[in-house]
C-alpha cells in the first residue's frame, strides 16, 4: 500500500462491442487529490473508458490499479464498495423521497428494523454541511433545484468514503450560479484529498475546474497534459485530430462572420406569457433569412418561448403575428402548417422515435404532405429521405436503421432534416448542438448559417455564448422569463451577453429596452 | 427564480394528488357512511359492520398485496385465481387442522408469487403478461386439482372456526383484515424495505445504480402479493365451507381498482396502505347500500346494477381525482 | 461507419449482439410463425382427420372473434395503450343486436348488424375521450366499462338468456361463402386492411409514433389525441362485430357469458404475437399467428385427451415462453 505514486492508473485498456473496437490500448492516470479532465468527440471511447473504471463494462484487456492495488470491478455497487462513485449526468436520484432518505437508500440507519429517522437526518445534515450546503433533508428530493440534487448525489458518493468521484457531464443541467456550487464543493473534495476525473464538452469549465487533462480519440488516449500547459485550440485540435493551423484558420464554430441580410418580418412575439410562472412576458422578432440567438440562463424562459411560439404550450397572455397577421397555434400542428418547426432541447425525450426507422424518424411531419387519401406514397418518402440524407451527409447504414443507433449528431441531422424537408420558413432550434461532437456541430452549424443565407429565419437557444456571438444576427436576452434586452449584430460580445443575462434591465410591461 | 424543475413540479404534483386522493377517498367513505346512518335503520347496527369487514376481509389483503405490487410499478393479474386455488388447497388440507388450513395456501401463493417475480425480476418481463399468463395458469390448476367442483371443508378439523371464532366479538377475519393493515402502515411507513420498493417505483434505474437490490425487491413484493392472495384464499374457503375453484374472476381487478380510489400511483413510485383500505371499503360499501336501498322496497335496482353503479363511480372518482390534482398546481 | 455503430452498441451495455440485425428481425418475423407451422405439422401427423376442411374451419370460426379483438387491440397496445373495456363491449352489441332484429323495425336485421357496432364503437370513443381529454391512464379508464359494460348488458337483457333463430342475422357466425365461413372472411379481410393501413397509411405510422415517443410525435405535428381516440373507437367497433359472431353463433345472446375473459385472451394473442406491451411497435400478422397458436395449442390438447383446465396452464407457460424469446432478440 503506497501513499505515493497515482490514485488510479489504467492501462492499456481495449474494449471491442462485435463489430466495433470502442478502446485500442486506452489509459488514464489520475493523481490524488486531482482534478482530472476526460476529453473526446463523442465516439472517442471516453464513455466506454469511464464504464470500465465504474464496472459497468468488463475490460477485454488491460489493468487497472487503484491505490496501488489491481482492481477489476463487476459492478457499480463493487466499484462504489472500493471507494470509486459515480455521479451522472442525468441526475440519478429518487425524486419523490427525502434528501436524507436518497443519500442512504440502501444502508439506512436502522434501530429494531425500522428507519431511525433522527439519525439519518442528523448524519444527512452532516454530510451537505461539510459540502456547504443548507438544505431541509426532509424535503422530497424532487423539489429542490438540480444543482442542490447533484450536491445531494455528491454527498452520497463521500458517504461511501470515496476516494475517487467520477462525474459524467455534471453540469450539462446546470446554469451558471449552480456550477459555480459544484466548483466550489470539488474544490472541497480536492482539499480532502479526493480526486474527481471530471468529463465534460465544455473548454471553460475544464480549464476553470480542472488540474490535467487526457484527450482521447478514436478509442485511444492520445494525450496526457497539465491544463495550464495546452491552449484552449490544442486542446479542440487534439479532440479533432487536427492541424492546429487549421484550426486557427477556420474559427472553432462552423459560422462565418458575415451577417446575413434580414428582410421582411416573419414572426414577431410581444408580451408572450406562458401558463406556469417560467415565461411572463416575452418579445422576440425574427426576420425572414436571420438568426437570432436565443440566450439567457437555465430557468429564464428560453424553451418555454419557443414552446410557446409552437404550439406546444398555452399562451395565456400576449400577441404572436406571422407574416403581420396575428395567429395562435393551438397545437404544433398548427404552427407546422404555417411553416415553423421546432427542434427541441432534449432529443430523446422529445425529438426522435428511437424504434423507428431513419426514414420514418425523418418524414414523421411530412406524413399529410406525402400521403393521399392517408396512404403514404413510398417513393416520394423515398426521394425526400435520400435527399436529405445526402444534404446533411448523415451516416447511416441505411434509412431502415432504426435512429437510436445512430450518434447523436447524426440523430440531431434527421431532426432538422424532418423540418427542413418541409421547406419551412421559420426554424426554432433549441440547442441545437447540445451534446454533439465537435465534428458534428461544426457541420451543424455550417448548415443552419447556409440555411439563413437561403432566407430561412432561425431562432437559436444556445447556452453557448461563443456560438451565439458567431453565429446570430441579433441576440435577443431573457431573464425570469422576460426579455431584458435585444443586441444588433455589432453590439454581440460574450461580455455583453452575459452581462444582460445576469443583470440586463427588467422590461416592467410592453416596453422593451435596447441592448 | 423560478428554479422549480421538471421532476420537481411533478412530484409537488404527485404530493399533492397523492394527498387529495387519499383523503378524497376517505370522504368520499364518510359521506356513504353518513348517508347510509342516516336512511337505513339497521345500516351501523353490529351485525351489518362485522358482516360487513367479515366479507371484505379477503379483497382487503388481496388490495393491499397490489398496493405494494402497484408502488414498485408493477401490476398482479394473478391474485383472483391464486385466491381461487388457495381455497381449494385449503379446503383439502382442511382435515390437517387449522394451521395446515392456513400454512399450506399461504405457501402456495407464495411461490406462485416467487415465480412471478422471478420473471419479472429476473427474465425481465412484463409484469402484465407475466401475471396474466399466471391467473391462466393458477385458474387452470385450481380447477384441474378441485376436478371442476368445489372441494368441500373437512368440518371436523376445527379449520372452520376461522369463519367462526369471535374475539371480542369481531369474527376472526375482521382481525386478520386489522392486523394485516396495521402492519401494511408499519412497513410502509418505517422500513427500508418500502423505501426500496417506492425507489424501484420511481425510477428503477436510479435505484439499480444506487445499488439497491432491485430484484430481490421486486421478488419480495410478488411473493408478499401472492401470500395475501392465498390468505384470501383461506378466508374464503373457511366463509363458504368450501374450497372455490372458479371463484376470484375480476377480484384483481377490483383491487386495482380499490388501490386507484385509494391513491396509489399506477405508475408507481407513490403509494397508501391506509387510502388503499379507505378504497376497498368504499367500493364494498356501494353493494351494501344498493342492498339496503333495495331492502327499503321502494326502487328495486337489480344486481346488474351493482357492476354499472361501481362503473360510474370508479369513473367520478378517478375524474376528480384527476381535476383536483390538476387545479393544485 | 464505425461511430453510428459503436454509439449503438455502447447503447446495449453488457449484451453482447450475436445476431445482425436483419436475422434477428427474421427470427421475430418468423419464430411465431415457425412455432404455429410446428403446431400444425405436429397435428396433421397426429390428430387424426386434422387436414380436413371441417377441422380446420372449426378453428378458424373459434379463433376469429378473438382475432378480430386482438387485431384492435394491436392497435391500442401499439399506442402504448390497453383496452380491458373489450369483452364487455362485446356482450353490449350482443344484448343489443337481438333486440333490434327481435323487434318489428323496419330493416331489423341491417339496423341489428349497424347499430350494436356504432354503439360500441362510441364506447370506445368514450375511452378514447377518458385517455385524452381527462388523462386517464388507459387501464382505469377501460377498467370503468370493464366494469359498468357487462353491467350495460345485463340490464339491458335483465341478465337473461336470450335464445333466437334469424337465419338472416346469423348469417355472420353461421353463413359460408364458397363453402368457407363467413366470420372467417370477415377477419381476413379485417386483418387485411389492418396489415395494410398499419405498413402504408399515415395513420398507422402515426399509431407507431405515438407509441415510440408521445411528446415527440406532438411536436412534428402528429395529433396526438385524435389518433389515440380513433384507435379506441376502432377497438371498440372491432369488439362490436366480434359480439356479434359470437351470438350468431349460439344462437343466443347470454350478458353473462359473451365475451367473457376475451380481453385477456387478446392481449395474449397480441403479445405472443410479437408486439410489445410498452408500444411503439405493432405486428399485425403476429397478432394473427399469435391467436392462432393459442387456438391451435388448445385444440391440440383437447383433441389429446387434456383437460381444458390442464390447457390453460399449457397456454400459460407458452405465453411466458413466446414474450421471454421475443425480450431476448429485442435487446
Amino acid at each position: 500500500m503506497t501513499a505515493t505514486g497515482p490514485l488510479l492508473h489504467m492501462e492499456g485498456i481495449s474494449k471491442a462491442f462485435p463489430g466495433v473496437r470502442a478502446l485500442e490500448e486506452a489509459s488514464l492516470t489520475v493523481g490524488r487529490g486531482e482534478v482530472h479532465a476526460v476529453m473526446g468527440q463523442n465516439g472517442a471511447g471516453k464513455s466506454t473508458l469511464i464504464k470500465i473504471l465504474t464496472g459497468a463494462y468488463r475490460r477485454d484487456a488491460g489493468t487497472v490499479t487503484l491505490d496501488g492495488q489491481p482492481v477489476d470491478f463487476h459492478s457499480p455497487q463493487q466499484a462504489q464498495a472500493g471507494g470509486v462513485s459515480t455521479i451522472y449526468q442525468e441526475v440519478n436520484l429518487v425524486g419523490f423521497r427525502s434528501v436524507a432518505e436518497n443519500i442512504f437508500l440502501g444502508r439506512e440507519p436502522r434501530r429494531l428494523g425500522l428507519i431511525d429517522r433522527r439519525r439519518m437526518h442528523a448524519e444527512a445534515r452532516r454530510l451537505l454541511e461539510r459540502l456547504g450546503v443548507q438544505v431541509d433533508v426532509s424535503r422530497p428530493l424532487g423539489s429542490i433545484n438540480v444543482a442542490l440534487q447533484q450536491m445531494v448525489a455528491i454527498a452520497r458518493a463521500i458517504s461511501f468514503e470515496s476516494r475517487l468521484v467520477v462525474m459524467d457531464e455534471p453540469t450539462s443541467s446546470l446554469d451558471e450560479a449552480e456550477v459555480a456550487t459544484l466548483f466550489g464543493v470539488i474544490r472541497q473534495l480536492k482539499a480532502e484529498g479526493v480526486s474527481v476525473i471530471f468529463v465534460s464538452h465544455r473548454l471553460d469549465e475544464v480549464y476553470a475546474i480542472c488540474d490535467r487533462v487526457t484527450i482521447m480519440r478514436d478509442g485511444r488516449t492520445v494525450d496526457d497534459r497539465a491544463l495550464a500547459d495546452v491552449s484552449r485550440l490544442e486542446l479542440v485540435a487534439r479532440m479533432l485530430g487536427k492541424d492546429l493551423a487549421e484550426v486557427r484558420r477556420s474559427g472553432a464554430t462552423g459560422f462565418t462572420d458575415a451577417t446575413h441580410h434580414a428582410e421582411r418580418r416573419l414572426l414577431e412575439a410581444r408580451g408572450l406569457r406562458g401558463a406556469g410562472r417560467t415565461l411572463e412576458h416575452a418579445d422576440v422578432a425574427v426576420r425572414a433569412g436571420e438568426i437570432v440567438g436565443l440566450a439567457g440562463l437555465l430557468g429564464s424562459g428560453r424553451t418555454e418561448l419557443a414552446r410557446a411560439i409552437f404550439g406546444a404550450d398555452p399562451v395565456e397572455a400576449g400577441e404572436l403575428e406571422v407574416d403581420g397577421r396575428p395567429v395562435r397555434f393551438g397545437s404544433p400542428a398548427d404552427a407546422i402548417r404555417a411553416g415553423i418547426g421546432l427542434a427541441p432541447e432534449d432529443r430523446k425525450t422529445e425529438g426522435i422515435v428511437p424504434e423507428m426507422s431513419v426514414r420514418e424518424n425523418l418524414t414523421l411531419a411530412l406524413l399529410p404532405a406525402i400521403s393521399r387519401y392517408g396512404v403514404v406514397d413510398r417513393r416520394r418518402q423515398q426521394e425526400v429521405v435520400d435527399r436529405f440524407l445526402r444534404r446533411l451527409d448523415i451516416k447511416t447504414t441505411g434509412p431502415d436503421q432504426k435512429i437510436r443507433e445512430l450518434s447523436g449528431g447524426n440523430q440531431q441531422k434527421v431532426l432538422l432534416a424532418r423540418w427542413l424537408c418541409l421547406d419551412p420558413r421559420l426554424l426554432l432550434l433549441d440547442e441545437p448542438t447540445r451534446g454533439i461532437d465537435v465534428g458534428a456541430k461544426g457541420e451543424i452549424q455550417t448548415l443552419i448559417n447556409e440555411l439563413a443565407d437561403n432566407g430561412l429565419g432561425v431562432l437559436m437557444i444556445s447556452s453557448e455564448l461563443e456560438e451565439l456571438v458567431e453565429g446570430s444576427d441579433r441576440v435577443v436576452v431573457l431573464r425570469d422569463g422576460r426579455t431584458v434586452a435585444e443586441l444588433p449584430h455589432e453590439a454581440i460580445t460574450e461580455d455583453a451577453i452575459m452581462a444582460a443575462m445576469a443583470e440586463g434591465p427588467a422590461t416592467g410591461g410592453g416596453e422593451r429596452d435596447g441592448g | 427564480m423560478a428554479t422549480t424543475s421538471a421532476p420537481a413540479r411533478s412530484v409537488t404534483r404527485a404530493r399533492l394528488a397523492g394527498l387529495v386522493q387519499g383523503q378524497g377517498a376517505l370522504v368520499a367513505l364518510a359521506l356513504l357512511v353518513l348517508f347510509g346512518a342516516l336512511r337505513y335503520d339497521n345500516f351501523l347496527s353490529s351485525y351489518n359492520v362485522t358482516s360487513f369487514l367479515a366479507n371484505n376481509a379477503k379483497f382487503g389483503l388481496i388490495a393491499l398485496g397490489m398496493t405494494f405490487v402497484i408502488m414498485t410499478g408493477g401490476i398482479d393479474l394473478s391474485v383472483g385465481a391464486v385466491a381461487a386455488l388457495a381455497s381449494v388447497v385449503a379446503a383439502m388440507v382442511s382435515d390437517r387442522g387449522l394451521v395446515a388450513g392456513i400454512a399450506v395456501p399461504v405457501l402456495v401463493g407464495v411461490v406462485i408469487g416467487l415465480v412471478n417475480g422471478s420473471l419479472v425480476a429476473w427474465g425481465r418481463l412484463q409484469p402484465f403478461i407475466v401475471t396474466l399468463a399466471m391467473l391462466l395458469a393458477a385458474r387452470g390448476l385450481a380447477l384441474t386439482v378441485a376436478g371442476n367442483q368445489s372441494v368441500a371443508v373437512d368440518f371436523e378439523s376445527g379449520f372452520t372456526a376461522l369463519g367462526t371464532t369471535t374475539l371480542l366479538t369481531l369474527a376472526a377475519p375482521i382481525w386478520i383484515f386489522a392486523v394485516a393493515y396495521l402492519l401494511g402502515v408499519l412497513v410502509l411507513g418505517r422500513t427500508p424495505f418500502s423505501r426500496h420498493v417506492l425507489a424501484i417505483g420511481d425510477n428503477e434505474e436510479t435505484a439499480r445504480l444506487m445499488g439497491l437490490r432491485v430484484e430481490r425487491v421486486k421478488l419480495l413484493v410478488y411473493a408478499l402479493s401472492g401470500a395475501l392472495a392465498g390468505m384470501a384464499g383461506v378466508l374464503l374457503a373457511a366463509q363458504y365451507g368450501a374450497g372455490q375453484p372458479a371463484e376470484g374472476v375480476g377480484w384483481e381487478l377490483t383491487a386495482i381498482a380499490a388501490v386507484v380510489v385509494g391513491g396509489t400511483l399506477l405508475t408507481g413510485g407513490f403509494g397508501s396502505v391506509v387510502g388503499t383500505l379507505w378504497g376497498v371499503l368504499l367500493l364494498g360499501l356501494i353493494f351494501n347500500v344498493l342492498n339496503f336501498e333495495n331492502g327499503r322496497g321502494v326502487i328495486s335496482l337489480s344486481p346488474y346494477w351493482q357492476s354499472i353503479v361501481l362503473g360510474g363511480f370508479l369513473l367520478v372518482v378517478v375524474l376528480l381525482q384527476n381535476r383536483l390534482a390538476a387545479r393544485q398546481t | 461507419m464505425a461511430r453510428a455503430s459503436e454509439t449503438a452498441a455502447v447503447g446495449a451495455p453488457g449484451r453482447a449482439r450475436v445476431w445482425p440485425r436483419d436475422v434477428r428481425d427474421l427470427g421475430q418475423t418468423y419464430g411465431a410463425a415457425a412455432a404455429l407451422a410446428l403446431l400444425v405439422l405436429y397435428n396433421a401427423v397426429f390428430t387424426d382427420r386434422f387436414l380436413t376442411t371441417d377441422s380446420i374451419y372449426v378453428n378458424l370460426t373459434q379463433v376469429a372473434p378473438i382475432v378480430i379483438v386482438a387485431l384492435g387491440m394491436t392497435l391500442v397496445i401499439a399506442t402504448g395503450g390497453i383496452d380491458l373495456s373489450v369483452g364487455s363491449l362485446m356482450a353490449i352489441a350482443g344484448a343489443l343486436a337481438p333486440l333490434i332484429f327481435l323487434s318489428d323495425l323496419p330493416f331489423g336485421v341491417a339496423v341489428a348488424f349497424v347499430v350494436p357496432v356504432l354503439v360500441t364503437g362510441a364506447f370506445g370513443l368514450f375511452n378514447g375521450v377518458l385517455i385524452t381529454r381527462f388523462g386517464f391512464q388507459p387501464i382505469i379508464a377501460t377498467l370503468v366499462l370493464f366494469i359498468a359494460g357487462r353491467g350495460i348488458a345485463q340490464v339491458v337483457t335483465n341478465g337473461e338468456l336470450q335464445p333466437f333463430r334469424n337465419p338472416a342475422f346469423q348469417y355472420i357466425g353461421l353463413g359460408r361463402v364458397l363453402g368457407v365461413p363467413v366470420q372467417v372472411l370477415l377477419m381476413l379481410a379485417i386483418f387485411a386492411v389492418m396489415a395494410w393501413a398499419v405498413r402504408t397509411t399515415r395513420f398507422g405510422r402515426q399509431v407507431l409514433a405515438i407509441g415510440g415517443n408521445e411528446a415527440a410525435a406532438r411536436l412534428a405535428g402528429v395529433p396526438v389525441n385524435r389518433v389515440k381516440l380513433a384507435v379506441y373507437g376502432v377497438s371498440g367497433l372491432l369488439a362490436g362485430v366480434a359480439g356479434l359472431i359470437v351470438i350468431a353463433i349460439n344462437s343466443s345472446s347470454d350478458a353473462n357469458q359473451v365475451g367473457l375473459n376475451l380481453e385477456l385472451a387478446a392481449i395474449a394473442a397480441v403479445a405472443v404475437g410479437g408486439t410489445p406491451l410498452t408500444g411503439g411497435r405493432a405486428t399485425v400478422v403476429g397478432t394473427l399467428i399469435g391467436a392462432l397458436i393459442l387456438q391451435l395449442l388448445r385444440f391440440t390438447l383437447l383433441s389429446h385427451g387434456v383437460p381444458d383446465a390442464v390447457a390453460l396452464v399449457v397456454q400459460a407457460a407458452i405465453i411466458v415462453a413466446a414474450v421471454f424469446l421475443q425480450r431476448q432478440r429485442q435487446t
